[in-house]
């Protein structure tokens, strides 16, 4: 044993360097592939959205158009540097992430490249694409109210998100942290309505309102309520849709905020997006658009809802059954790429109001 | 290349990102650095006291369940941090069982408590983080000669005293190993505080990264970050002094103090409450989401996971072991000021994993384009990334990011070894690779060991760089468990996370009857 022992050493060793060969090799065998000439190249997908919410609709794709796909997934941030890092080497063709800002951000560092097609024109409404047709929403996720059923009166008691910051609530808002890209992209929607001093003056009301911490994530806010330690906290649908298949005995309801009035008042409940955009360095950039036109149709679209319960960005895809019984509202039709831009401030805006 | 991540921060410097320095400033600095200073000071106190007096019991003294404590009290290391901190808040949350059941109990005028405050967040990552402390105080105490401890027991010390002014001086340089690792994945970790929401600087880089989108203001973040890092160390060097301490690495019997009876049934409570705290009740908690409806993640790829894990761990922890061995070699013989470039080498543990994750991220990519791009050109081939996304880089990343986890007890163990029985076998001709085979090795294998398997269980949870430098289709075990966490999806999570704590055991419990075969013998019956 004592002999062997740096042997055994070495030899593992041996073992990893060629475990850590092999796949290179492959990598290269696949390589001149990556050139345009060739058919058999994989499209490349970075994607913020995970495997189990895309691999299906690729698995569809492939089996329709003989194209493959070959995928990472890793959090927007990350996945951003990456192909700013890699510029014009990068096998990316595509991006796929969650939120305006990322998307924003992506098309504003120059990683993505505009797609002038007429499908996506057709199947995506003009405020959730970008002005310059960089990238294309692929979901809406509803941002709504969420209520205690047994204490609220949603009639007497909700209107807007404004008016949780009047006093009546106070102790009874429960909140998600505002390092959540979902709140920011709701403040930001607040403030392209209504401008910084007056959704400051609101989120410094929701912070003064609060029944506890912020939490870490949609499904505490709603826990929390139906152990009656809050009585209104602020969603997406789709966790909601999700804990009530869990536990329909719940008495927690939606309230879609926003819906009357003039105005900012009136504007509609806040939606935000997943969406992609073709990579600006893509060699195969036809293919990747064709990946994205596929996505925006109908049958992808019904998959996309069935797979997390968000709805369709395709005016002509119906909503799901389960997701009608939450009842018919009026979205936000702010532009998303005004809310992308306006991201940052609406951090810096949280964080001086102390929304943790 | 251990030191490219983090010159690479220092370049950051050259932007002026004062509005995001100032915002901060105005906002949240305060109460960041505050939370910092309470984990670091709470941690850091936690898991000495934990760490090295469950390994003084365990190695010192007899007790029931003492050789099942032995080992078992090394398998929280196997739990990733976050899933200890989900589960720790599953129960003992308003809506969890404990004060579901005290409200039931209690009726109406039960007043909810929010459990998420300073003292939950400490608890949690000491339980997670005191294994580090144990196993290389645990090895360090079986390497002391019990000859030591009766010569200062009849110089007149109590047992108390000579534990005071002998051993643990002498075992000062694995406690600080262990302490500091702690410490540095204390001050690197986002995922447990992100459960609890509670800020703290990682949180600021984090926050100007992903939400600021300003990866240059981020960067400059840690580099401060590492400043302090780097302070302490050095300070603690420094307090150190020239001392080292020169034992012969053999192991001894030691004659374990039979403890009273009502005492030794305390050790055994106390190491049992440990157990159940930080091992046994994650375990549950996973393993009742697994068999309500994780059940279904088992699919056909799960296969392929498993696999990637483990040979990316083991392929990581040789290379690591071997990188660290010929730094702590080099370091040995080189002067202080050389020494000091070595350990800056194994800060980078302490940046948050997706910084590291990103700072090496750019430097395969600037190799790609400036290097090997040209160089393929020249001969020919079709210029194409070949480093970026490939496992080779990815095994070097793991190399860096856990150089500091397998230094520590390379480097301690090393020191123990001394100058005089190398010394002596040079005088006796022997060469330098007879010297590795016969004389280090042999002696180094318990720490060796030690390296290995925290370095192997490390690369198996480890996310950021998985996730950003991996080669398509390579996901782990790890890489799953992300995918549903992120999502909020826990339960399913439930069942790679499961697996995950499995495959880290397998490891830690090869070690342990390796180190503990021929060189602790059963404690004498009484």
């Amino acid at each position: 044993m004592r002999n062997s022992f740096p042997l055994l050493i070495v030899a593992l060793l041996l073992a990893g360097c060629g475990q850590s060969e092999a796949p290179a090799t492959a990598a290269s065998k696949s390589q001149p592939a990556a050139a345009p000439a060739s058919k058999e190249a994989p499209l490349v997908v970075y994607s913020a959205r995970k495997e189990h919410l895309i691999k299906p609709l690729f698995d569809r794709f492939t089996d329709q158009t003989g194209i493959e796909v070959s995928y990472i997934t890793d959090s927007a941030g990350p996945l951003l540097a990456r192909l700013q890092a890699e510029g014009e080497n990068t096998p990316a063709d595509m991006l796929i992430t969650v939120d305006a800002g990322n998307l924003w951000q992506a098309q504003k560092v120059g990683v993505l490249s505009p797609v002038s097609s007429q499908i996506l024109t057709a199947n995506v409404p003009a405020h959730l694409r970008d002005p310059n047709n960089s990238w294309f929403a692929l979901t809406i996720r509803a941002r709504t109210i969420v209520y205690a059923s047994d204490r609220v009166d949603p009639v007497a008691d909700l209107s807007s998100y404004e008016a949780l910051a009047q006093p009546q609530w106070r102790g009874r808002v429960c909140l998600r942290t505002s390092k959540k890209v979902y709140n920011q992209s709701l403040i930001a929607s607040m403030i392209a309505a209504q401008g910084e001093p007056a959704t400051e003056a609101v989120v410094s009301g929701w912070v003064a309102n609060l029944a506890m911490d912020p939490f870490a994530n949609d499904t505490k806010v709603m826990e929390a309520i139906a152990a009656g330690q809050c009585d209104v906290g602020i969603v997406n649908t789709y966790y909601y849709g999700r804990l009530m298949k869990k536990q329909p005995q719940l008495a927690l309801a939606l309230f879609w905020p926003n819906q009357i009035g003039e105005g900012a008042a009136g504007r509609g409940t806040h939606v935000n997006i997943s969406g992609a955009g073709v990579t600006a360095h893509s060699r195969q950039k036809a293919r990747a658009q064709q990946l994205l036109e596929w996505l925006s149709e109908e049958r992808a679209q019904v998959m996309l809802m069935e797979l997390n319960r968000e709805a369709a960005v395709n005016p002509r895809v119906p909503a799901l059954p389960d997701m009608l019984a939450w009842g018919d509202f009026k979205a936000d039709t702010v532009a998303v790429s005004e809310a992308g831009r306006l991201q940052v401030d609406a951090v810096k805006l949280m964080d001086r109001a102390g929304y943790r | 290349m251990a030191l490219a991540p983090i010159v690479l921060l220092l370049f950051s410097w050259r932007f002026d990102e004062s509005d995001i320095w100032q915002h901060l400033l105005a906002t949240q600095l305060p109460t960041l650095l505050r939370n910092t200073l309470v984990l670091v000071v709470g941690v850091g106190i936690g898991v000495s006291l934990l760490g090295v007096a469950l390994a003084w019991l365990t190695v010192m003294c007899e007790f029931p369940g003492r050789r099942f404590f032995d080992w078992a009290l090394m398998l929280p290391l196997a739990v990733p941090a976050y899933v200890l901190g989900f589960a720790a808040l599953g129960i003992f949350d308003f809506s969890g069982p404990l004060q579901q059941g005290l409200q039931r109990l209690i009726g109406e005028h039960y007043h909810f408590v929010d459990v998420r405050g300073d003292a939950m967040v400490v608890a949690v990552m000491v339980l997670v983080l005191y294994p580090y402390v144990y196993m290389l105080s645990r090895s360090a105490f079986l390497a002391q000669s019990p000859d030591v401890i009766e010569a200062a027991r009849s110089l007149g010390l109590s047992s108390w005293g000579a534990f005071y002014k002998v051993v643990l001086p002498m075992a000062r340089p694995a406690i600080v190993a262990g302490v500091s690792l702690a410490l540095m994945e204390t001050l690197a970790d986002f995922g447990t505080v992100a459960v609890f929401n509670y800020d703290t600087f990682t949180t600021a880089i984090y926050k100007s990264w992903f939400a600021l989108f300003n990866l240059q203001a981020a960067a400059q973040l840690a580099s401060v970050l590492l400043l302090f890092v780097a302070l302490a160390l050095t300070g603690e060097r420094y307090s150190r002094g020239g001392r080292s301490f020169v034992q012969s690495s053999r192991r001894y019997q030691h004659q374990r103090l039979q403890l009273s009876r009502p005492r030794a049934l305390a050790a055994s409570a106390f190491c049992l409450l440990v157990l159940s705290l930080a091992f046994v009740s994650p375990l549950l908690q996973l393993l009742f989401w697994a068999v309500g409806e994780g059940l279904d993640a088992l699919d056909s790829r799960y296969f392929a996971l498993l696999k990637h894990t483990l040979l990316l761990g083991t392929a990581a922890a040789l290379t690591t072991i071997v990188v660290a061995l010929v730094l702590a070699f080099n370091r040995r013989r080189s002067t202080a000021g050389l020494a000091l470039f070595f350990d800056l080498a194994t800060l980078g543990y302490a940046l948050p994993g997706s910084v590291l994750a990103v700072g090496l991220m750019l430097c395969f990519a600037l190799l790609d384009r400036e290097l090997i791009g040209p160089l393929q050109t020249l001969l020919g081939v079709p210029s194409a990334p070949l480093l970026l996304g490939s496992v080779g880089a990815l095994i070097i990343a793991y190399s860096i990011r856990f150089l500091a986890v397998a230094s520590g007890p390379v480097q301690s163990s090393l020191e123990r070894i001394g100058d005089s029985i190398p010394q002596a076998a040079r005088s006796l001709g022997a060469r330098r690779w007879r010297l590795l085979r016969q004389i280090y090795l042999p002696m180094l294998r318990p720490g060796l060991l030690t390296a290995a398997v925290l370095v192997l269980v490390d690369v198996m949870k480890e996310m950021p760089a998985t996730l950003l430098l991996r080669p398509f289709g390579w996901d782990t075990l790890a890489v799953r468990v992300y995918e549903m966490t992120s999502e909020g999806e826990w339960q399913r999570a439930a069942l790679p996370a499961l697996t995950l704590v499995a495959v880290g055991l397998v490891p830690v419990v090869l070690a342990l009857r390796q180190s503990s075969a021929g060189s602790v013998s059963p404690p004498r019956r009484e």
